[in-house]
């Protein structure tokens, strides 16, 4: 029974970490970049739920809203401020240390802010927890929260790109930012855009996230920023369904580690499974090859 | 022609040289009159540490051309290995061959893992390298937290769980001690060995990059596709930049490691955050910039203790500056203003030399 | 004994054969033309050549060497140096660098002679800039030894690649439309450049063209390819007045 209620631990981790992988993936797949301080969004999130909730008194599910707005707004302007001046930069590492620059000031804008002590979450969740086999296995309600969440953002994200016509122009400019300009696809807004989505999730991975585990701190989305970029290189960077599968086997992988191999090693498992992602696959599990042209 | 051009490289390179000795000629006169509180007399050291690692990381960032987020790891394997050495030595080597002897076993130690690591990961580029090293870097510091290393009679002892796994006899003595780390490595570092190893460091890197390997190195980062077609062997070279970065980042580990009583790998000391600390010196030192990497490890170290009112804004200033400057020196409308206002040589900041 | 032998050299990518049954044969100290409209799949062959893809079919031997499948750096030290469509040079070096790292398989010395200023180092390294500065006299570029190879103007980042690659020592010089982007009086000088160096370095050289006149100007034969196969091979006059040659290139 033990190893069921881990695996359903994991999944739930992973749904979060499928639901972070997605701003990674997307951003990757449309403007080739790492956003490293997409973690960190998750992080802004978690904090604003904290104030408007447990200061504001304001009702969960409104400051959730309020938390996707404000995440949304920050990425847009992360975007337009630090890394559209770069994009035709002449050093592909330019843009990644700007980014690595973003990181280090959200987190030490919430550190002047909020301070370094560890603020205690207050849960968003209100469904109760599911008993099953006569009290044996538990579902925390978060954890169904997490995991319903994860397959609605999913389903939504497959048929937005799918069935609109703002989709299909994030599907051209992620195949080629040129030729989707010749066609009259505005390539700067379509960016942007990817860039609003995937703050959107942030904020909602960091609440879901601070619900599960519920200790916020400057740093508290960073780590997990960076596990989720794991599973999206896992799952094949620049695929939707890949986010969502490596995002979950990871969970899996870190839950299973740190219950069975060493709650120490845990980080160290999920770091090695994507050291050997890139050597045995670089593309990941639903990813494509890319050749340099000479 | 050409001979000016090496009189200018050696004269560069003198200059360097003569900028780290007059530093601390001043530091030594400044410490004799007795005008160095202890807070600073406590910075010393691990200036020379933050110096040692931004040129050491340097030459992959800037001459290789490849962004590694791991070299507190290996800096973190220098330590341990060089303090490892020293607590089983102690009794048996006098100090000062015992120092030697553990920082060519720390650099050695490290080097092996540039090897081991460099391998695989240099076969990646970019973000996917930089996201990989930073892996590494953070493996290496969780298994110094659950690595158990113990002596008796019977010889060493080795474990994964605790103390207890190691089956030591009574006379037996755990050195390294999971997340405890290891407890009383001798105090060998001092301002002054710091120093020469600076100048080791600089003279290594300095002359590698003007030689034939130096030239090598710097055509695959221009251009990995026209270095092989003129056959330069590029994982060689990548691999040759990688292990002799990390090899000189283990000799600051063990330079740090005997500076402390205790040594413990935490993520403040070894973890990610202190790789990107290293790469933001590198930064705004400017990219390929070896002296400019010497004096913004020195300058961002002691602004922030010097302006006290400033220390907890620091990680936020670093932030905005590293932006600014990456905005600056390569977005390409800066770019263009600069070269259309020609201040190009008042504020190109990494121009190579 | 021709020097390049190729023979029923064919790639594919994703089902579209790119060069299919190609085959050449250069003499040594020829200067040697490929041509063919855009798309024509001739820097595909320059890629076969130097190993940056590998033939799915086809023979390819240097001086009696099959060279076929070898690694790109094996290929340069056969014997084979290019230059590139798009310039490839090492722009945050020296003029002077970047023809001493085209020397660097043939003037050695240790990592430690480097690093620790041994003899060799100072010797070697005089050698090095001896010659690099005789390949630069060639090119007239012996005035810009200092600068970076970035700040060149266009014509003469060329010229540098070229010299880059002759720094190889070469038994054969691929050029990859040297000329393009070039105005008429640089294109000019660049074809007595070339003839020059086949007179000079007693080499041989494979040239791709876009430009009909440079080509007649120098070439004594000519290959033109058309869809990845070849549509007429021969002395340079006879080809270019192959009819076949007119359609392709004029359209019906």
């Amino acid at each position: 029974m033990s190893l069921l209620s881990y695996l359903i631990n994991g999944i739930s981790l992973g749904s979060v970490y499928a639901i972070i992988a997605l701003g990674y993936t997307m951003v990757y797949g449309i403007a080739k970049m790492l956003n490293f301080a997409h973690g960190d969004v998750i992080m802004v999130g978690g904090y604003v739920v904290f104030v408007l909730v447990s200061g504001m008194g304001l009702p969960p599910l409104l400051a959730v809203i309020v938390s996707m707005v404000v995440c949304t707004v920050l990425g847009m302007v992360i975007e337009r401020v630090a890394y559209k001046p770069l994009r035709m930069a002449a050093s592909p590492l330019a843009v990644l240390i700007t980014a690595i620059g973003v990181s280090y000031l959200l987190q030490n804008v919430a550190l002047l802010l909020f301070g370094a002590n560890t603020k205690s979450f207050t849960s968003v969740v209100t469904i109760p927890a599911i008993s099953l086999a006569e009290g044996q296995l538990m579902i925390s309600g978060e954890t169904i929260v997490t995991i319903a969440a994860c397959m609605i953002i999913m389903v939504t994200l497959t048929l937005f790109i799918k069935k609109t016509k703002a989709g299909q122009a994030m599907l051209a400019v992620s195949e080629d930012k040129g030729a989707a300009q010749l066609m009259g696809i505005n390539v700067n807004a379509t960016i942007a855009l990817t860039f609003a989505i995937g703050s959107a999730l942030a904020a909602v991975a960091g609440v879901l996230l601070c619900s599960t585990y519920p200790s916020l701190t400057p740093y508290t989305g960073a780590m997990p920023g960076i596990k989720a970029f794991v599973a999206a290189v896992f799952g094949g960077i620049g695929s939707i369904p890949g986010a969502m599968i490596g995002g979950i086997l990871l969970g899996i992988i870190e839950i299973l580690g740190k219950a069975y191999i060493s709650s120490q090693m845990a980080d160290a498992i999920v770091f090695a499974v994507l050291i050997v992602v890139l050597l045995v696959k670089p593309t990941g599990i639903l990813g494509r090859e890319i050749q340099e042209k000479v | 022609m050409f001979m000016k051009k090496i009189n200018k490289t050696t004269r560069y390179n003198m200059i360097t040289y003569a900028i780290v000795v007059i530093a601390y000629a001043i530091v030594m006169l400044l410490g004799a009159a007795g005008h160095i509180s202890s807070l600073m007399e406590g910075l010393l050291v691990p200036l020379c540490i933050y110096v040692i690692l931004a040129v050491s990381l340097n030459l992959v960032v800037g001459i290789l051309g490849e962004l590694s987020l791991g070299h507190a790891g290996f800096m973190c394997v220098g330590a341990f290995a060089g303090s490892f050495f020293s607590m089983c030595t102690k009794e048996a080597v006098p100090g000062g061959l015992r120092f030697l002897l553990a920082l060519i076993i720390g650099a050695a130690a490290a080097a092996l893992f540039g090897i081991l690591i460099g391998i695989p990961v240099l076969r990646l580029k970019g973000d996917y390298l930089a996201i990989v090293t930073l892996a590494f870097g953070e493996i290496i510091k969780n298994l110094m937290n659950v690595l158990y290393i113990g002596r008796d009679e019977a010889g060493f002892h080795f474990s994964m769980k605790d103390t207890l796994a190691l089956g030591l006899s009574p006379e037996g003595k755990a050195i390294i001690n999971g997340p405890q780390g290891i407890t009383g490595t001798p105090h060998d570092s001092n301002f002054t060995i710091g120093v020469l190893l600076i100048l080791l460091t600089l003279f290594i890197i300095l002359n590698l990059i003007h030689s034939r390997d130096g030239r090598a190195i710097m055509a695959i980062r221009d251009n990995r596709i026209a270095a092989e077609s003129i056959g330069i062997n590029v994982t060689t070279y990548k691999l040759m930049a990688f292990t002799l970065s990390a090899s000189i980042a283990g000799i600051a580990g063990v330079l740090y490691a005997h500076n402390l009583s205790t040594l413990t790998a935490l993520p403040k000391n070894f973890g990610y955050n202190m790789s990107i600390m290293i790469l933001v010196f590198v930064v705004l030192g400017g990219i390929g910039n070896i002296r400019g990497s010497v004096i913004s490890a020195v300058v961002l170290t002691l602004l922030p203790e010097l302006l006290r009112g400033l220390s907890d804004y620091r990680m936020l200033i670093y932030a905005v500056v590293l932006i600014v400057m990456m905005l600056f020196n390569w977005s390409p409308k800066a770019v263009e203003l600069r070269e259309r206002y020609s201040l190009k040589r008042l504020f190109h900041l990494t121009t190579k030399e | 004994m021709a020097l390049l032998d190729v023979q029923n050299l064919c790639i594919s990518f994703g089902g579209l054969r790119a060069v299919d049954d190609f085959e050449i044969h250069i003499k040594k100290g020829q200067l040697y033309g490929l041509i063919g409209p855009n798309g024509a799949g001739k820097t595909t062959v320059f890629n076969l050549l130097t190993g940056v893809y590998k033939p799915n079919e086809g023979i390819i031997r240097l001086d009696g060497v099959d060279i076929t499948g070898k690694k790109t750096i094996e290929i340069n030290k056969a014997g084979i140096a290019r230059t590139f469509q798009n310039i490839r040079l090492f722009k945050g070096m020296t003029v002077l660098d970047n023809v001493k790292a085209g020397l660097h398989n043939h003037y050695k010395y240790s990592s430690m002679a480097g690093i620790f200023r041994l003899p060799a180092y100072y010797r070697v390294e005089k050698e090095m800039n001896e010659r690099s500065m005789e390949l630069l006299q060639v090119f007239d570029l012996e005035e810009e030894a200092s600068h970076l190879a970035s700040n060149l103007p266009y014509g003469k980042q060329r010229k540098l690649e070229i010299a880059r690659a002759l720094a190889t020592s070469p038994k054969l010089l691929l050029l990859d439309e040297p000329a393009a982007g070039m105005n008429p009086n640089e294109t000019k000088e660049l074809m007595e450049t070339i003839a020059l160096i086949r007179d000079k370095f007693d080499m041989t050289i494979l040239l791709i063209e876009h430009d009909m006149k440079l080509v007649s100007g120098i070439c004594e034969e000519l290959s033109v390819l058309n869809f990845g196969r070849i549509l007429a091979q021969g002395e340079t006059a006879a080809v270019l007045h192959d009819p076949q040659v007119i359609t392709a290139y004029l359209g019906e």
